[in-house]
């Protein structure tokens, strides 16, 4: 379990996270999700102990992480790729930080198996790759065995492969119980992975939903239509709940919600409107997660005192289709 | 690789292991995990070997030019009595030293290891003590070896008449085990360095203008001034008491070891005043 309660951390003017509050489950994988510089590796940094919050505090199985006796048993983490002496072997690196814990050196070759670097092992990490260093990092996040493991960015880097590989460790891990945060500033990724989201904008809490939830909060389906008759299409679908709006991309395009693609095909055959294109499109998490994220900056850009915004409502879904 | 120093035989039940580890952060294994670094990085151990055969090779050879030139008095001032030419290498020691306690400290902020170590063992100055330990004790090791080596030796070439010392002379045998201190001093000045400028570049610029630069820039002031400040740089006070003889320029062998001491002591605590107030 990973507990943020109130966490606040300034730099000089810049409230880099700001009244952060959320809980991380045990038994599935969440999404850490903001754009860069929304806060997520300051508030990882926190859990760890390595920044200082400058108000709140965040626990990890009930305790501040400092309080227990095996930090490492506690809380695996990746937070920088790659962070090892070029010099030295993976097997070493490892051997050295499961010695700071008492942990021996079986557990060592565990991890290295589990992560598929048994073989290069001996090698120095300065010849590793960027994704043998990620799996490196995955490693030492795997040392104490932990009941919470924690992983900044883990897919940089990784080739398909390995995102694969990953995706698949972190549900496994999330399978036998573990608390899995995982962060990204990419949605499709952890679309595929997470099952619980925590989303963040300007080191502020947006939404912490679940999957589910978080796509009931799209704006539900969209038709796209190409027409050399735009003002004639506004008039056949002009209704309750339709909307239509130009599309931005193409000059005869046009963006329709509140209508199924069926409907408009039909009502344009009875007005004779001509048709180049009628495709229907869902929105995505991606697309939903964009939309909260732009609000979210622009939101505070334009009220920076409002704080206490209600966690769980979607703040600004257009064109929901009755 | 020493398996067998951590694991035990192989007949036991692996479910055992998680059973036989204990799983906690102590002083000692933090230790052990410094240790690990330490050894497991080729360059860590050519440094510190480099700086104990420095000071015997260069000792020996200045010995034995100072030996065939003209002979030096034995009670000569401090510098150039015949254990000064012992530990003529010490200039270069020093740097292969101070170098290797900034680096290994720097280094570890420059790849984010440090952090990782943080986020392992809570207790940032544990780490900070750790590695004192392995460096200071290792470098306080070598460089004793090498000092009582160097004094051999070179009393061994140097052909001066009478000039030679026997251990058992008055400041002789404290002179040359602050060989070792004076190692390990300066090994924990880098280290503390290290930790509080977190900059390999950096760290060793410091050192590198404290150590060397500085007693000859202090040289270049007024001579009352200079000989008031000098003798308390880092360099001059171990000067002290690596000297058989007193020398006016310098502080006595007392004196200099404790404002040596001071300078490594007051570098630590500023060490640890950081590492408990900065963010990692």
């Amino acid at each position: 379990m990973i507990h943020v309660e109130h966490l606040t951390k300034t730099y000089g003017s810049t409230r880099a996270v700001d009244d952060l509050s959320f809980a991380v489950r045990p038994g599935i994988v969440t999404g850490f999700l903001g754009p860069n510089g929304a806060g997520k590796s300051t508030t990882m940094r926190m859990i760890l102990g390595l920044d200082r919050p400058t108000s709140g505090r965040a626990t990890v199985n009930g305790k501040v992480l400092a309080d227990h006796p095996a930090p490492l048993t506690q809380i695996g983490s990746l937070l920088e790729a790659k962070a090892i002496h070029p010099k030295r072997s993976a097997r070493n690196h490892l051997r050295a930080l499961a010695a700071t814990t008492g942990i021996g050196a079986r557990r060592v070759d565990e991890v290295l198996e589990i992560v598929g670097l048994a073989e290069v092992a001996d090698r120095v990490a300065g010849g590793f790759s960027l994704g043998m260093g990620q799996r490196l990092g995955i490693a030492s996040a795997l040392l104490g065995d932990p009941e919470t493991v924690m992983l900044d960015e883990p897919v940089n880097g990784l080739d398909p492969e390995g995102i694969l590989w990953i995706r698949n460790l972190l549900k496994d891990l999330a399978a036998e119980g573990r608390t899995v945060l995982v962060s990204s500033h990419l949605m499709s990724e952890m679309a595929l992975t997470a099952e619980q989201f925590v989303i963040i904008g300007r080191g502020r809490l947006i939404v912490d939903v679940s999957a589910a939830q978080l796509a009931a909060m799209s704006s539900g389906e969209r038709v796209f239509v190409r027409t050399p008759s735009g003002p004639l299409l506004r008039q056949v679908l002009a209704a309750d709940g339709v909307e239509v709006t130009n599309s931005s991309d193409v000059a005869d395009g046009y963006e329709v919600t509140g209508l199924d693609s069926d409907s408009i095909g039909r009502r344009a055959a009875e007005a004779g409107l001509v048709l180049f294109e009628l495709t229907p499109t869902t929105d995505t998490l991606e697309s939903t997660f964009m939309e909260l994220t732009q609000d979210s900056v622009q939101y505070h850009a334009t009220s920076a005192t409002h704080s206490n915004r209600p966690a769980t409502t979607p703040t600004n879904t257009t064109g929901k289709a009755a | 690789m020493s398996v067998a120093l951590t694991t035990p035989p192989p007949t036991t039940a692996p479910a055992a292991v998680a059973v036989t580890d204990e799983r906690r952060v102590t002083q000692r294994s933090v230790v052990v995990a410094e240790w690990i670094k330490f050894r497991s990085v080729r360059s860590n151990v050519i440094a510190l070997a480099s700086a104990g055969v420095v000071l015997v090779l260069f000792g020996t050879l200045f010995s034995s030019l100072a030996g065939s030139g003209e002979a030096l008095p034995p009670n000569a001032t401090a510098g150039t009595d015949s254990l000064s030419m012992s530990f003529g290498g010490m200039n270069l020691s020093q740097l292969v030293l101070g170098v290797l306690g900034a680096v290994f400290v720097a280094g570890e902020y420059t790849t984010g290891m440090i952090r990782t170590m943080f986020a392992a063992v809570a207790g940032r100055v544990s780490i900070l003590r750790g590695k004192a330990v392995v460096l200071g004790v290792s470098s306080w090791i070598v460089m004793t070896i090498a000092s009582v080596a160097v004094f051999f030796a070179g009393q061994a070439v140097y052909a001066g008449d009478g000039a030679t010392y026997a251990l058992t002379d008055p400041g002789v045998l404290r002179a040359v085990l602050g060989g070792g201190v004076y190692g390990a001093g300066i090994v924990l000045m880098g280290l503390a360095l290290g930790f509080v400028l977190r900059s390999t570049a950096a760290a060793i610029g410091t050192l590198v203008a404290t150590l060397m630069i500085a007693p000859g820039l202090v040289g270049l002031l007024p001579d009352s001034v200079s000989e008031s400040i000098g003798k308390y740089l880092p360099s001059n006070a171990g000067q002290a008491f690596l000297a058989v003889e007193r020398s006016d320029t310098l502080l006595s062998s007392s004196a200099g070891f404790a404002v040596f001491a001071a300078w490594a002591i007051g570098l630590m605590a500023a060490a640890v005043i950081v590492l408990r107030r900065r963010d990692a």
